[in-house]
């Protein structure tokens, strides 16, 4: 699904950004992995989209790789406040 | 006021760890061996006279002026020509001499006018010497066969040339010209265009551009290097023939391009009479092109807007207001919507046109007068993957080496990067280098100039696809494991060998061979292990790249695989070596160290290092917020989706700059408050709320930051015309807000920089002042700055080693779009063309056009020259066709200079995985012929004209 105005919603782009990061640390062994995407997402992403991740992950985390998946137990919670 | 004026030693420094001592005129100096006998009389503090030589090019020996006698030599050599030798006794002023040279000058002034405008000016070397050496008359007079008369008792001088006017900066006057061959070997050695030549013999003897051409239509680039050689009036800036010679100067820093250049402005009153290079600058060492030497007429271009305006809509004309209304406008704006919305609603967006006191400011505010980290820099789209890149692998965000360094490279892998366009002065430096024979290998999908040019030629050229950087690196480490050639006692000492193993093993899979990504990337194997046989044992082996790096999906990848090489092959930590960005703005580094991150506080201290907020905490009185805060599109993002509401945006065209034009605009159009900082109604104002005016770097004290890490100062040399430096701008607005700011200079925005940022502990004015320049670290481990970084280890403590794994594009060419466009630039032009559009070097490039290859063309029946319709996922738009083979078939390729090109409509959102660094060097495309501009820019430009209209209010301030 795609933004008729040519661009990718939040939602969509997210899922995309969080996929993407994991395509690189898949070439490293799983620990490091799943580290190495936590790590990325709570070093580089503001609260709301950290929000918006878990929001994904609760409906059920379609389109989200399975490191991404495994990831976000580790993605740091957005306080209250800045979400 | 002052005139700085730089000392001519004759001919250029002798590099020698030998010396010789000898006598000039009784007196005695050592000098390296090497060293002419001009050069060591003028370090005695003799000048002996001279008009062919100066100390930029190798003597020549021609002018007969520097003669001089030696005690047991016969005759009178020339002491430009003669090197120095232990136990010389030098004579420079002797009657015989004497006698000589009023000779030798008297048949000069025979043919020079005797009306020579520019030595009434002051600005010809012939009437200095003229009466240095004592003339007094010319008794051949100057009715004999000569160069000077068009015509005499009407019959024409076979022998006179007409003035050559066609360059817009520099007048070429043959009649005055000597022949003297300073500007043939300026653009030879200095420059190394070769644009220039000595035609015929004798007397018949003429500087002739190109093949007999007019300076324009020559291969010339205008770097003005010829003009500043030139020791007669015979090649001028028109803008001294205008306005007379300079009274003041002083030394500044130009606000192009990342290389940094020193320049001496040349002042009357507050007029920029010229730029000169400055030849103890360290980036450049006295060399220029054509933006930084003469493209500075934008500071006073009608199109700048000077006075504050405000609008409720952005349908609205424009009102001018006062400073003070707008001020107010603005911190009741962002207060109200941060209210509304709640804190994180506003953001700021820092420049990397300004001064890193100016950037520190910006996102000052943003954290302590906002609350929050919603700031973002330009580097977002250009070189955020280096900063990630080079933090994860070595340490240290930042370039490893000087530009000095080249001068000791022996292999140079140029990597996405156009220098001769896009970084001019580096450029010459590398073909100096490459002159002197070495090796080059160039990784680019386009036939850069580099590639075959002059006395250059590359000994690789890997015309790889649009986006498979990762993969021809990984193939090129793994030629280098799978044959032994990478440097194990280095990889021991100063990486991990367990990291560089795992590495190892990776790089070795079957799908990093060399036959595995020729399928991939286009790249023949061979060409590929030729490569890296080369760049692993060819000698000091350095990498300088670009854009075409960073601007891809895996763009972080790929800065990392650049660092593995590097590491693998033991070139790092010395000179001639080392990984080095080659950074797109004037300040673009300076604006990455000044904190301009949404996740890093000045010095790339990440936000949730407690002990680092500590330190602003404390001096700024506030807590800080411990979690990142939004990049740019997710700025965009978020204003779409209704929690961001206002921004900031100093010295930014976002709209023109920023991919996916659709998305940025429509982000912007969701906003209640941006606010423009900026020199003229740029793209993005066309969305703006609020305009403040911008100024000049001629109208501000500060430093910019090079690729090299260099500090640089940026001098005032007029008065801000729009009232403010913008650093005074940003001030205001944060003491709108009702902040405690109180800086009186940028000088103290600077000591507050050293004194919360370890890197740049020891940097002050003083310091700067003393020195010229410094490279960070600049602090009491390195009190004069660090030229080459990583010496002795890396930063972070062991170097690592990443796997770097190819991640094909999302971008793919289909049946739709089955060509690749990739984006650059050319020299003439600046970026989104804000600066240079409204100079005269639209000359050179009036508007974007599309680099298509014959084969492509002639499919869609496109001709050279045609309007044709590009077209992405993303959009289209309209512009012209060239039709060339410096593009392979398959790739497209245009610059994004101009507005009306809209190249950014097509570009599509996808970005770097690590930093959201816009894939820009890839789009997926197709062309066909069109007969004009598409909708969209129809819509546009009409959306333009209507937002820039402006209601004029009577002098209010």
């Amino acid at each position: 699904m795609s933004h008729e105005a040519g661009y990718k919603t939040g939602e969509e782009k997210l899922v995309y950004m969080a996929n993407q990061i994991a395509r690189f640390f898949e070439a490293m062994p799983h620990e490091e992995a799943v580290s190495g995407v936590a790590d990325h997402i709570n070093k580089f992403w503001e609260p709301r989209m950290r929000r918006h991740l878990f929001e994904i992950v609760a409906r059920g985390g379609e389109g989200l790789r399975p490191l991404v998946l495994e990831a976000a137990q580790r993605v740091k919670r957005p306080r209250e406040a800045d979400a | 006021m002052s005139f700085v004026k730089e000392i001519d030693y004759g001919t250029p420094a002798a590099r020698s760890d030998k010396t010789v001592t000898l006598t000039i005129d009784g007196r005695e100096i050592t000098v390296p061996e090497g060293t002419s006998v001009m050069r060591a009389a003028r370090e005695a503090g003799i000048e002996v006279p001279k008009l062919c030589a100066n100390d930029m090019v190798k003597a020549f020996g021609s002018c007969r002026l520097c003669l001089v006698e030696i005690e047991g030599r016969g005759g009178t050599p020339a002491s430009c020509t003669t090197p120095a030798a232990d136990g010389m006794k030098v004579s420079t002023g002797t009657e015989r001499l004497q006698t000589i040279r009023r000779g030798v000058m008297e048949l000069y002034m025979s043919d020079h006018p005797e009306d020579c405008p520019a030595c009434a000016a002051g600005d010809c070397e012939m009437a200095r010497m003229a009466r240095t050496v004592g003339l007094k008359e010319v008794r051949y007079g100057r009715e004999g066969e000569n160069h000077i008369w068009p015509a005499r008792e009407g019959k024409a001088n076979p022998h006179f040339v007409e003035m050559d006017l066609s360059n817009p900066y520099f007048a070429y006057d043959p009649s005055q010209c000597i022949v003297c061959s300073l500007c043939v070997r300026a653009c030879e050695e200095s420059q190394g265009t070769f644009a220039l030549t000595v035609e015929g013999r004798g007397f018949e003897s003429r500087i002739a551009a190109g093949m007999h051409e007019p300076f324009l239509e020559s291969e010339c680039v205008s770097c003005g290097a010829c003009v500043q050689a030139c020791p007669t009036g015979a090649l001028r800036e028109k803008s001294v023939i205008e306005k007379g010679m300079p009274e003041w100067s002083a030394v500044t820093t130009c606000a192009y391009c990342g290389v940094g250049c020193s320049f001496i402005a040349e002042m009357k009153g507050e007029d920029v009479v010229r730029m000169v290079p400055y030849k103890a600058g360290k980036a450049n060492r006295g060399h220029s092109c054509v933006k930084g030497r003469f493209a500075y007429g934008y500071a006073i271009h009608k199109d700048r807007i000077l006075r504050p305006m405000v609008r409720e809509k952005i349908t609205d004309p424009w009102r001018e207001v006062t400073w003070e209304e707008a001020f107010r406008h603005v911190a009741n704006e962002f207060r109200r919507i941060q209210y509304q919305y709640g804190r994180s609603a506003v953001g700021g967006i820092t420049s990397s046109r300004c001064t890193n006191e100016e950037t520190y400011l910006v996102q000052k505010l943003v954290r302590q007068g906002f609350r929050n980290n919603n700031v973002d820099t330009c580097a977002r789209v250009c070189h955020s993957p280096t900063g990630y890149g080079l933090k994860t692998t070595f340490g240290t965000s930042a370039g490893t080496q000087d530009f000095d360094s080249v001068e000791q490279a022996d292999v140079v892998m140029v990597i996405g990067a156009n220098p001769t366009d896009g970084h001019p002065v580096f450029a010459s430096r590398l073909k100096k280098r490459l002159r002197q024979g070495a090796k080059l290998i160039v990784l680019d999908p386009r036939r850069i100039d580099l590639v075959r040019s002059p006395h250059v030629e590359a000994a690789f050229h890997l015309p790889l696809k649009p986006g498979t950087n990762a993969a021809v690196l990984n193939a090129l480490a793994h030629v280098i494991v799978s044959e032994g050639l990478f440097d194990e006692a280095f990889i021991r000492e100063r990486c991990d060998w367990d990291e560089f193993q795992d590495w190892a093993q990776f790089v070795l899979e079957p799908e990093n061979s060399p036959e595995a990504v020729e399928q991939v990337s286009g790249v023949p194997a061979e060409t590929i292990r030729g490569a890296a046989r080369l760049y692993a044992t060819g000698g000091n082996a350095a990498i300088y790249y670009g854009l075409g790096v960073t601007e891809h999906s895996q763009g972080s990848t790929t800065v990392m695989a650049i660092a593995n090489l590097a590491m693998a092959t033991g070139n790092i930590g010395r000179p001639g070596v080392g990984v080095n960005p080659l950074r797109g703005q004037n300040n673009v580094q300076g604006s990455c160290d000044m904190g301009s991150f949404p996740h890093e506080l000045p010095g790339y201290r990440h936000i949730s290092e407690d002990a680092t907020r500590a330190i602003y905490e404390a001096l700024w009185g506030v807590k800080l917020d411990d979690e990142p805060g939004l990049r740019i599109p997710n700025m965009l993002d978020a204003a779409l989706e209704g929690s961001f509401k206002g921004l900031y945006i100093q010295g930014e065209d976002i709209l023109q700059s920023d991919p996916n034009t659709r998305h940025v605009a429509d982000g912007l159009a969701a906003m209640e408050c941006v606010v423009v900082h900026d020199l003229f109604l740029n793209e993005t104002a066309n969305y703006a709320h609020v305009f403040l005016p911008g100024s000049t770097f001629l109208e501000k004290d500060g430093t910019f930051t090079n690729a090299e890490r260099r500090i640089n100062r940026v001098r005032k040399v007029m008065e801000p015309k729009n009232g403010y430096a913008d650093w005074e701008v940003t001030q205001k607005l944060a003491q709108s807000l009702g902040l405690d700011w109180n800086y009186a200079h940028p000088s103290e925005i600077m000591a507050e920089i050293a004194a919360t940022t370890p890197s740049f502990a020891g940097v002050s004015y003083e310091l700067l002042d003393r020195e010229g320049s410094v490279q960070w670290p600049c602090n009491e481990k390195a009190p004069t700055g660090t030229p080459v970084m990583h010496v002795g280890g890396f930063v972070r403590g062991k170097g690592k080693f990443i796997r770097t794994a190819y991640v094909a594009t999302d971008e793919k060419t289909g049946p739709r779009f089955p060509l690749l466009l990739t984006t650059g630039r050319v020299l003439s032009q600046y970026n989104v063309g804000a600066q240079t559009r409204r100079t005269a070097n639209v000359v050179w490039h009036e508007e974007d056009r599309l680099e298509i290859h014959p084969f492509d063309a002639e499919n869609r029946g496109i001709r050279d020259g045609d309007w044709v319709k590009l077209a992405s996922r993303a959009g289209e738009t309209t512009l012209r066709a060239k039709i060339t083979e410096r593009v392979a078939p398959g790739v497209v390729y245009t610059t994004f200079h101009h507005p009306a090109t809209q190249a950014n409509v097509v570009t599509t959102e996808y970005s770097d995985w690590a930093t959201n660094c816009p894939e820009y060097k890839v789009t997926a495309v197709q062309v066909t012929p069109s007969n004009g501009p598409t909708e969209w820019q129809e819509d546009y430009e009409a959306l333009s004209r209507r937002s820039r209209r402006i209601v004029h209010v009577e002098a209010a301030e």
